[in-house]
């Protein structure tokens, strides 16, 4: 029987044992790391006896605070594989000169850059944006959790159930090999016939799906479920970047989703769409692929704006400067994010009358995103400043954020990039906002609302640390790709033979090496935290005298949120409330309604795991089933009516007595 | 709502939102004699060809937009007052998403072809 | 440090902060806005399903056009089927309006109907185009018709589940509000796809035939 090859097909598809990467010692050396790092995870869970703790408390949990730390955890996981595809890359760089080859032969160091791509892209940067939306912003706008809790938690475990594919491909088989847009036609199934490209293309369009719910969940949050007295206008700064971000995946997600099906069928049935032959035209593809990506860019970043928006105001002292330009400067960019997509490609022939239309919308677009720079610089203006880690990232942001934003518009004057496109000048410019604009913004929320979620702070010292390890390391990592760039060096090359580039591309690696202890010590600022928390710990809830309403919690905040719904009466709530001397409530409980746990999500997301896996490999049988899994369990799920219970007024009121009590101890420490 | 819930509601009140709206059979109605027309005529004019294509063209595309507002109106029951007009802003702004992305498609591609490097006969021929 | 500003005088004018008499939410009254969004977002794969059409729509590859392909005595069948589908759909609405579960449950029967003749023909005429070799690989015009026509198809199948299964919940649990709202958003749905429609017969079979 096991050598009948029609009968292994059926059963294996094209899975074999020539799929795992047996010969290649460096992926079998990270196989052997991480088993041994998961088994001995798991035998901790089990000797802990924490398995049903974790079901019922983290996975199967709809609570939009716990989801939001669970993309946190998935993101910084994730971190640090696409990080060591980047060290890959810069080491490979660095010493593959002339007769040296380096250690990355050709198809490994092409899966490197396209799995550093699309890991940071999607599991990093978008779980991150993600993770704090969810967290903050239904605090924000005084409400329980948000709109659709149960749907929150399937986006969360389809992001996961993406990334689990995209590391499976390390282990089994391989990943795509075409850069991190996949491109026909070399995407297509003539020159990408293995599985890489399918890994790629299921794991995003599963991502996907979570992505474009998250969207739809926060927006109808934003729109429906803000606290009495809280207009738009009144709503905090962070919710408008949230809610422009959110219309932004509604917008373009369904773009991501349409194309990868059409890359998808030609690789499955044999359509001509994005073909040489037969009257296809692969540059719909990048026609396309661009009116997705040109958003999604936005989409990282204005929820980090709202951030900054956020910590410059609170650690300045002072009201945002020009609240109601920001709002219209975010909404603005929204919409302009829609006109510049050609930009990303100038270069592929379009000609001087759209290529101007693009680059002139391109150099608009940069108008509101300076206004808001002005407003935060004006908003520290004659503040007291106080220079906590959430600051020294925004300043930090602030600086390189800018010049990043300044090698764009360089970027898009067209004959500028018909020099530069695809360059290493390129490669800096990205690296530049994202790092400086997403990455330092994470850190800033990261280090601004951690307190708020555990309870306790995040080391000062360490967290200084990982500031200078990232700051200064990526100017030393990035700085020599605008020279290199400059000088003609394109991007994604493994190997190079004019032997004076090298010592920019040492200088680099020496930069991902700072870049690499800045990581290290986040990872240190954590355990330490967590080793020190009763010596970092806030029991007041307000550990930075903040402005809006998730400060007015105690920190963890309680399952739900706020015993009684706040009502609203100025921009700032929580600075307002604080200013007009407000009495938190002590009495009167009520009952609460919340939303109840469900496995649902976890296992639609494992079904899918099956549905991509078996989709990647040609096991038909197992695709067809899980297919039908899928729909049943989805069926079956709308047959609970039953989804919600109430939390028990003595709960509620033990609970918030526990508060009153610590903060009549605070207040009586501290007078 | 809730069956579980510990509060006898004696009103049921929508406060939290607009009453979704309605349709009525006068509504239904008037919506689907108007579709009819509107899809008659259109196949009419291509299967008959009174006129010449362009025009013809250009009346279909036109009936088009028309039935999509009736289907809007009396089968959607689109209005700016649902959910506080968010409805309608959202619906506005996806058109305009939509007209951006295909007419920007269309301008794009129109202007790649153009350009695109000139193909052997044989090829050619395939188009 | 929080900073809680030491107010101890109530005044007849003093503010509340907060919500003291509170009522629980009606349950799903996001449910209505969330749906159309993703309504929205269903709006813009069609777009770029269109704009693929209208890009590789006259790439014959020196195959079928339109001209020899197309039967509108066919489509229009087709598309009468769908339209009295949202008619019906719509009396059952009004049904649900009265309360009426078993006037109710006959219109969606009747809508399911018209749904599945649609479904029917349509893979008809599929096989016809595929017997006489106008397969989706055949060349770009075709690969492209299928996915627009194919896609809008499959949204029509997984609007005939939801059918079936809401059939029975409302079977099992009568017009609850929950069944009510998951009612309306079918409609949106089971409209939304009618319009679409509009666009398919029109820029795919009438201006086909026009070329």
């Amino acid at each position: 029987m096991f050598d009948d090859p029609a009968l292994l097909k059926t059963i294996f598809g094209r899975l074999s044992l020539e799929s795992l990467p047996l010969h290649e010692p460096i992926v079998m050396g990270t196989f052997a790391a991480v088993a041994v790092g998961g088994i001995a995870l798991v035998a901790a869970v089990t000797y802990f006896k924490l398995w049903t703790w974790l079901w019922k408390e983290w996975l199967t949990s709809v609570d939009h605070k716990k989801v939001g730390i669970m993309y946190m955890i998935l993101g910084i996981v994730m971190l640090l594989r696409g990080f060591s595809d980047a060290i890959m890359m810069r080491a490979q760089q660095a010493m593959a000169f002339g007769a040296n080859e380096g250690f990355l032969p050709a198809h490994h160091y092409d899966q490197v850059f396209t799995a550093h791509g699309v890991i940071m892209i999607f599991f990093v940067a978008m779980p991150f944006v993600t993770g704090i939306m969810n967290y903050v912003v239904p605090l924000q706008i005084g409400a329980r959790d948000v709109s659709f809790p149960f749907l929150n938690n399937m986006s969360f475990w389809m992001t996961a159930a993406g990334a689990v594919l995209v590391m499976m491909s390390l282990f089994i088989g391989e990943f795509a090999r075409t850069g991190w847009l996949a491109m026909p036609p070399l995407s297509g199934v003539a020159y990408s016939p293995d599985v890489g490209v399918d890994y790629y293309i299921w794991a995003l369009q599963i991502a996907g799906v979570g992505t474009l719910l998250s969207g739809v969940n926060l927006i109808a949050t934003i729109v429906k479920m803000r606290a009495p007295g809280m207009s738009m206008m009144k709503m905090p700064i962070f919710c408008w970047t949230s809610l422009c971000t959110n219309v932004l995946i509604v917008a373009a997600f369904p773009v991501l989703t349409a194309v990868l099906a059409l890359l998808s069928l030609d690789r499955y049935v044999g359509t001509a769409i994005f073909t040489n032959e037969l009257g296809g035209n692969p540059m719909m593809y990048v026609n396309l692929i661009w009116i997705w990506g040109h958003p999604e860019v936005y989409i990282l970043i204005l929820p980090l704006f709202g951030v900054f928006s956020e910590v410059t105001s609170t650690f300045s002292g002072k009201r945002l400067f020009g609240y109601t330009s920001m709002v219209y400067a975010t909404v603005v960019i929204t919409i302009l994010a829609y006109l510049v997509w050609l930009h990303h490609f100038f270069t592929m022939g379009s000609g001087a009358s759209v290529n101007s239309f693009f680059g002139i919308t391109t150099m608009v677009i940069s108008i509101p995103t300076g206004a808001k720079i002005f407003n935060w610089l004006f908003t520290m203006y004659r503040g007291r400043i106080r220079f906590d880690l959430p600051m020294m990232w925004t300043v930090a942001f602030m600086i390189t954020f800018t010049i990043g934003g300044m090698t764009g518009v360089l970027l898009a004057v067209p004959p500028a990039d018909f020099v530069l496109h695809n360059s290493l000048f390129l490669v800096a410019h990205f690296h530049n906002v994202i790092i400086g604009g997403v990455l330092f913004g994470a850190f800033a929320a990261i280090n601004y609302w951690f307190p708020k979620a555990f309870g306790f702070k995040l080391d000062t010292f360490w967290g200084k640390v990982s500031f200078w390890g990232w700051v200064p390391g990526f100017y030393v990592a990035f700085m020599p790709l605008y020279v290199l760039g400059l000088m003609g060096v394109t991007r994604r090359l493994r190997h190079f033979d004019d032997p004076s580039l090298q010592i920019w591309f040492v200088i680099a690696a020496i930069g991902a090496a700072m870049i690499a202890v800045g990581i290290a010590a986040f990872l240190i600022q954590i355990f330490v935290s967590v080793r020190n928390r009763e010596a970092l710990r806030d029991v007041t809830g307000d550990p930075w005298n903040g402005r809006t309403l998730e400060w007015a919690t105690s920190s963890p905040p309680p399952d739900y949120n706020f015993a009684f719904t706040p009502i609203v009466h100025e921009g700032d709530a929580y600075a307002d409330m604080k200013a007009r001397g407000f009495d938190r409530p002590v009495s009167g409980f009520r009952p609460i309604h919340m939303p109840k746990n469900t496995g649902t999500g976890v296992i639609l997301a494992g079904l899918c795991v099956a549905l991509g896996f078996a989709m990647i490999w040609y096991i038909w049988w197992l695709a067809a089933g899980a297919m039908l899994g899928v729909i049943a369990v989805s069926i079956f799920h709308t047959f609970n009516y039953k989804r919600d219970y109430h939390i028990p007024v003595e709960v509620v009121e033990q609970t918030e007595a526990a508060r009153t009590k610590v903060l009549a101890e605070h207040k009586a420490l501290t007078a | 709502m809730t069956d579980t819930s510990s509060h006898v509601h004696a009103h049921a009140h929508d406060d939290h939102g607009d009453a979704a709206s309605h349709g009525t059979m006068k509504g239904y109605m008037t919506g689907f004699v108007l579709a009819v027309i509107l899809t008659a005529i259109p196949f009419w004019l291509v299967m008959a060809r009174p006129f010449g294509p362009q025009t013809t063209a250009l009346m279909v595309m036109g009936f088009a937009v028309v039935q999509i507002v009736v289907h809007m109106i009396y089968f959607l029951h689109m209005d700016t007052k649902s959910e506080g007009g968010w409805t309608m802003m959202a619906l506005i702004f996806t058109i305009l998403l939509v007209a951006i992305a295909i007419s920007g498609s269309l301008w794009v591609m129109y202007h790649l072809n153009t350009n695109m490097m000139p193909m052997n006969p044989a090829s050619m021929a395939d188009m | 440090m929080s900073a809680q500003a030491p107010h101890a005088s109530a005044d007849a004018t003093r503010l509340s902060f907060y919500q003291l008499d509170e009522h629980d939410h009606p349950e799903g009254g996001s449910t209505m806005l969330g749906f159309w969004i993703y309504l929205m977002s269903d709006c813009l794969i069609f777009a770029c399903l269109f704009a693929i059409y209208g890009v590789l729509g006259a790439n014959y590859a020196g195959g079928p056009a339109p001209k020899d392909l197309f039967e509108l005595p066919l489509v229009a069948v087709n598309t009468s089927m769908l339209l009295l589908s949202s008619i019906t759909y719509g009396f059952a609405m009004l049904a649900m309006e009265r309360k009426q579960v078993g006037a109710t449950q006959l219109w969606l029967a009747i809508t399911g109907l018209f749904g599945a003749a649609f479904l029917g023909i349509e893979l008809y005429e599929f096989a016809n185009l595929i017997h006489e070799g106008a397969t989706p690989q055949r060349s770009a015009f075709l690969s492209a018709f299928f996915t627009l026509v194919g896609t809008h198809g499959l949204h029509v199948t997984f609007g005939l589940i939801w059918l079936v299964t809401l059939m029975v919940q409302v079977g099992q649990r009568g017009l609850i509000q929950a069944n009510k709202r998951r009612l309306m958003c079918l409609s949106l749905f089971w409209h939304f796809l009618d319009v679409i429609w509009i666009g398919v017969f029109t820029f795919v079979y009438l201006l086909g035939m026009l070329r």
